[in-house]
């Protein structure tokens, strides 16, 4: 039972890294693939319907999280307490710039917001990829789960390279997106830029990967991390073809692998203590009863399912490409 | 400065805050449904208009309240992960609960509405907004029955010094729950009505355009927030009750009652010094034997004072703190049983006070505006305005008394069994250093300010707006048909 329980934090943090990825990326490259005020707008409006849905698989990871493993939420979250102060004043301004930014017309208002956007979308997905690494490689935690050392404990070469890797695929997953989900002139360049930056963009979670792989891999995660590499190098070759469905899938599959192997190789720890193994939280030592895993089963097996169905058709909903063509002009009140 | 009292004020500030935006969110939201409801049925312009004007706010206001939400959930491990440990058994899954049963539902709910205007059949879309409000609906329940675990123990047992659940059908249906959840939404409904009747009764003294819009928000605004008020009052009172039994201490603090009574009076109002150093507290204007009523249903019942519960508390749970660096200043010293007396005073009455004020304030914008009447006068519209704070206000007193009464303790001892399950607030903090979280304090709250400032402006804006603001122009008769989406950001 808290086997089923890591896997299925551990498929909710697949989740929100698969589509949160893309709307990081998307804000991260507002003002590289945005060239005017209107496709900015066609950017912003391809991730418009459902960036809050994607958010909300971060709230049940750490909610599933507590409930199931209320050790590892505990230490983690107050370890790495800087770092995820930051990411959330990031979530903080993305959220509210995405609502604010079109409600009054005037374009030092959209810059200022834009700014948020940007900078936001970046130091997002740097903090949440220093979070999650952390997990992985460890940190310097006593056998009372508490931290040892400075609160910069966990800013270590090995967890900025996880930084790295997680902005790295979602600059090059949004980039994917957005030429997935645009027409015209801004589909073309995200298209180029995908397959210009991708390389060095998806370099950083190659060689995580390998460094974890090394430290604590075993044969079926060596399977997940040479997976991470193929899928990643077709999605730019099919990309190249133009195929921009299939390309978004094989990121898609990138993300699946590179998160089995990196959950793998953690297993059956959840947050390994650098200082002592013995200090290490366990999936045995840090779960929740028996009583509360099964209450949670039963919820997550009726909703899990309901939530795939609704958000997918969503997607549905929203499946048509966007492009300058389809912005409205702007209509808010006048001062 | 140490982290217990950072790391307090910390949750204290944001979650108040948070509660901002929760009860206008759920308040608002099912009156919206309510509203295209009636322009699905009826086909009246009117209420269209209705729909997108307040939709607009609430869509406004809904941005604050995720954003804000989302710290609420890493707050636990933040600033209180021992506290995490201890109840992680029992309080993460209606945390978890909330996540995939509503959260996830309201969310995705709220973008198809939204962006949906063009793309759905109308059924379908009046749809989506309803499943969105009931959603918001239901995320208040999951999050209170923890809340309200915290203030009851009920369904759990103690193993290995934690927190363990044996029943989660307790913890879903504890009476304290099934008792704060229709008050806590009776309160929002108040929020909600409030700004109708204000922004409403604005807009019609200013003689703005699409009167039929104005007259039926104050109408709407004006009977929700009175059956909302009899509702907060009678749940209110079941409250009390409960509280008796549960929590005598916060019931004796939320009237600064030294000694014990029989039969007890209600104080109404209180001028003298409340910080308890003389318990003799100047209670000027009581209402003979109506606390005993209150409590017990029956007017010559006896309430017990804090003197006499004070000692009841020590040999159950201890005179001193026991010798734990972790404690901090606290270490060794005696324990303070009795909450801060003004706040649990002043929380409950301002709560009451301001709730009657909101409801007042409404009656009397239906009462002057009655047959088409539109009042003159600078002061109408002053005190329309000004009375929106008010239903927030009681919000946040109503949670400052709740949460503040309970201290010491941050889980309350259940006084009718489940033997240790509590907790002192000290014992729950982080290990976190001083700087850290001085750090997200000042952050926090600088960064909420700021946004407070941003949402205020841009709420201003629409609201004198009007419906002109929301509406956008007819397509002139010969324009070409386009492309455009009907709402985009
Ligand atoms: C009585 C109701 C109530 C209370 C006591 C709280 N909330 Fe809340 N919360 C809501 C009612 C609500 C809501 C009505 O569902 C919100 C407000 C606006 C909104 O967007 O949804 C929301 C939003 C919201 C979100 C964002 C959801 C999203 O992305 O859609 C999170 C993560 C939380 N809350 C978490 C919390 C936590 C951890 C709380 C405890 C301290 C808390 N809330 C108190
Ligand atoms: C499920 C919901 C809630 C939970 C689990 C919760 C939990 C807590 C915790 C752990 C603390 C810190 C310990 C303490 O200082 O007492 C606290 C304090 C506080 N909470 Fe709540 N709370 C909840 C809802 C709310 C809401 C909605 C509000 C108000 C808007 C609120 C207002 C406060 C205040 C004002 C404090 C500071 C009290 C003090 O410093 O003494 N709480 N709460
Ligand atoms: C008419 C009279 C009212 C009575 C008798 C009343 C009674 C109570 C009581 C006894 C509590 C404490 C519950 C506890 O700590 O266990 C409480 C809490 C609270 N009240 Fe009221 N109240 C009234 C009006 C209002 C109004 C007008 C509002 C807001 C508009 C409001 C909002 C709240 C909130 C948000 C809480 C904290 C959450 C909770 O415990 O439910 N109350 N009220």
């Amino acid at each position: 039972m808290e086997t089923l329980w890591f896997c299925v934090i551990a498929l909710l943090w697949l989740g929100y890294f698969f589509l949160e990825g893309f709307d990081f990326g998307v804000g991260m490259l507002l003002p590289v693939l945005g060239r005017d005020e209107k496709e900015r707008r066609v950017m912003i409006n391809t991730i418009g319907p459902v960036w809050d849905g994607n958010e909300v698989w971060l709230i049940v990871a750490i909610g599933a999280t507590f409930a199931a493993f209320p050790g590892w939420y505990a230490s983690l979250i107050s370890t790495v307490y800087l770092p995820v102060l930051v990411f959330l004043l990031a979530l903080i301004g993305r959220g509210v710039a995405f609502e604010y930014r079109g409600k009054v017309d005037s374009a030092r208002w959209r810059a200022r917001w834009d700014k948020a956007i940007v900078v936001c979308s970046w130091l997002a997905p740097l903090t949440v990829g220093l979070l999650i690494t952390s997990t992985v490689l460890g940190l310097p935690i006593d056998a009372a789960g508490n931290r040892v050392g400075s609160p910069f404990a966990s800013l270590r070469w090995d967890t900025l390279l996880g930084a790295a890797a997680i902005t790295g695929y979602a600059l090059v997953h949004g980039a994917v997106f957005t030429a997935l989900k645009t027409e015209g002139d801004i589909r073309v360049r995200a298209r180029a830029l995908a397959l210009r930056i991708a390389p060095f963009a998806l370099l950083p979670l190659l060689v995580l990967l390998l460094v974890v792989q090394v430290r604590s891999g075993s044969v079926w995660t060596w399977g997940a991390a040479i997976l991470v590499a193929l899928a990643a190098f077709a999605a730019m070759a099919r990309l190249a073809l133009g195929r921009e469905g299939q390309a978004f899938a094989l990121m898609g599959l990138t993300i699946v692998a590179a998160i089995t192997a990196l959950f793998g190789a953690l297993y059956p720890n959840v947050l390994p203590s650098t200082l002592d193994p013995a200090f290490s939280l366990t999936v045995a030592n840090a779960a929740s009863s028996p009583y509360t895993l099964t209450v949670i089963t039963w919820v997550a097996a009726f909703g899990t399912p309901a939530v795939l169905v609704y958000q997918g058709w969503t997607y549905w909903v929203f499946r048509k490409r966007i492009g300058t063509r389809h912005i409205p002009p702007v209509h808010v009140p006048s001062s | 400065m140490e982290v217990l009292d950072l790391a307090r004020w910390q949750f204290g500030i944001t979650t108040v805050y948070h509660f901002l935006m929760v009860p206008l969110t759920i308040g608002l939201s099912l009156l919206v449904a309510c509203m295209q409801t009636a322009w699905v049925r009826t086909g009246d312009r009117r209420y269209y208009a209705m729909t997108k004007f307040w939709g607009k706010l609430l869509l406004i206001n809904f941005a604050m309240g995720v954003v804000t939400g989302i710290v609420q959930e890493f707050q636990f491990g933040l600033t209180w992960s021992a506290y995490s440990r201890f109840v992680g058994d029992v309080f993460g899954a209606p945390l978890a609960m909330e996540g995939l049963v509503a959260f996830f539902v309201e969310s995705t709910f709220l973008g198809l509405w939204i962006f949906g205007w063009d793309r759905l059949p109308k059924k379908v879309h009046l749809a989506c907004v309803w499943a969105f409000s009931l959603a918001t609906i239901a995320s208040a329940y999951f999050i209170l029955a923890a809340n309200s675990w915290m203030q009851h123990p009920v369904g759990v047992e103690l193993v290995d010094g934690r927190a363990r659940l044996t029943s989660i059908w307790a913890v879903l249906t504890n009476n304290t729950v099934l008792a704060a959840f229709p008050h806590t939404i009776f309160g929002a409904f108040m929020v909600a009505a409030a700004f109708l009747v204000a922004i409403a009764a604005w807009h019609l003294w200013r003689k703005s355009d699409e009167e039929p819009v104005w007259r039926s928000s104050l109408k709407l605004g004006t009977w929700v927030g009175v059956v909302a008020f009899a509702g907060v009052a009678v749940t209110g009172d079941f409250q009390g009750k409960l509280m008796f039994e549960q929590q005598p201490m916060k019931m004796a603090a939320a009237e600064a009652l030294c000694h014990t009574e029989q039969p007890a009076s209600f104080s109404v109002f209180a001028i003298g010094d409340l910080t308890r150093s003389d318990c003799e507290s100047v209670k000027n204007v009581t209402v003979p034997a109506l606390l005993s009523f209150l409590a017990h249903n029956d007017f010559t019942s006896e309430v017990k004072g804090i003197d006499e519960l004070v000692p009841l508390y020590q040999e159950k749970y201890g005179t001193n703190y026991p010798v734990d660096p972790q404690l901090g200043e606290l270490s060794g010293k005696p324990i303070d049983y009795v909450p801060v007396l003004p706040v649990t005073y002043w929380g409950f009455r301002l709560m009451i006070g301001f709730g009657g004020i909101s409801v007042a304030t409404g009656v009397l914008a239906l009462w002057l505006t009655r047959g088409g009447r539109v009042p003159r006068g600078r002061w109408f519209p002053i005190a329309a305005l000004a009375s929106v704070a008010t239903p927030f206000l009681a919000n946040s007193a109503g949670w400052i008394f709740t949460e503040m009464g309970r201290q010491p303790f941050v889980v309350v001892p259940n006084p009718s069994g489940v033997d240790g399950v509590w907790m002192f607030t000290a014992r729950a903090v982080s290990s976190s250093t001083v700087g850290e979280v001085l750090t997200s304090l000042i952050s926090l709250t600088l960064v909420y300010g700021v946004l407070a400032v941003v949402e205020g402006f841009l709420i201003r804006r629409y609201v004198r707006a009007g419906v002109a603001g929301v509406l956008p122009p007819a397509p002139p008769p010969d324009a070409e048909k386009t492309d455009a989406l009907a709402f985009a950001y």
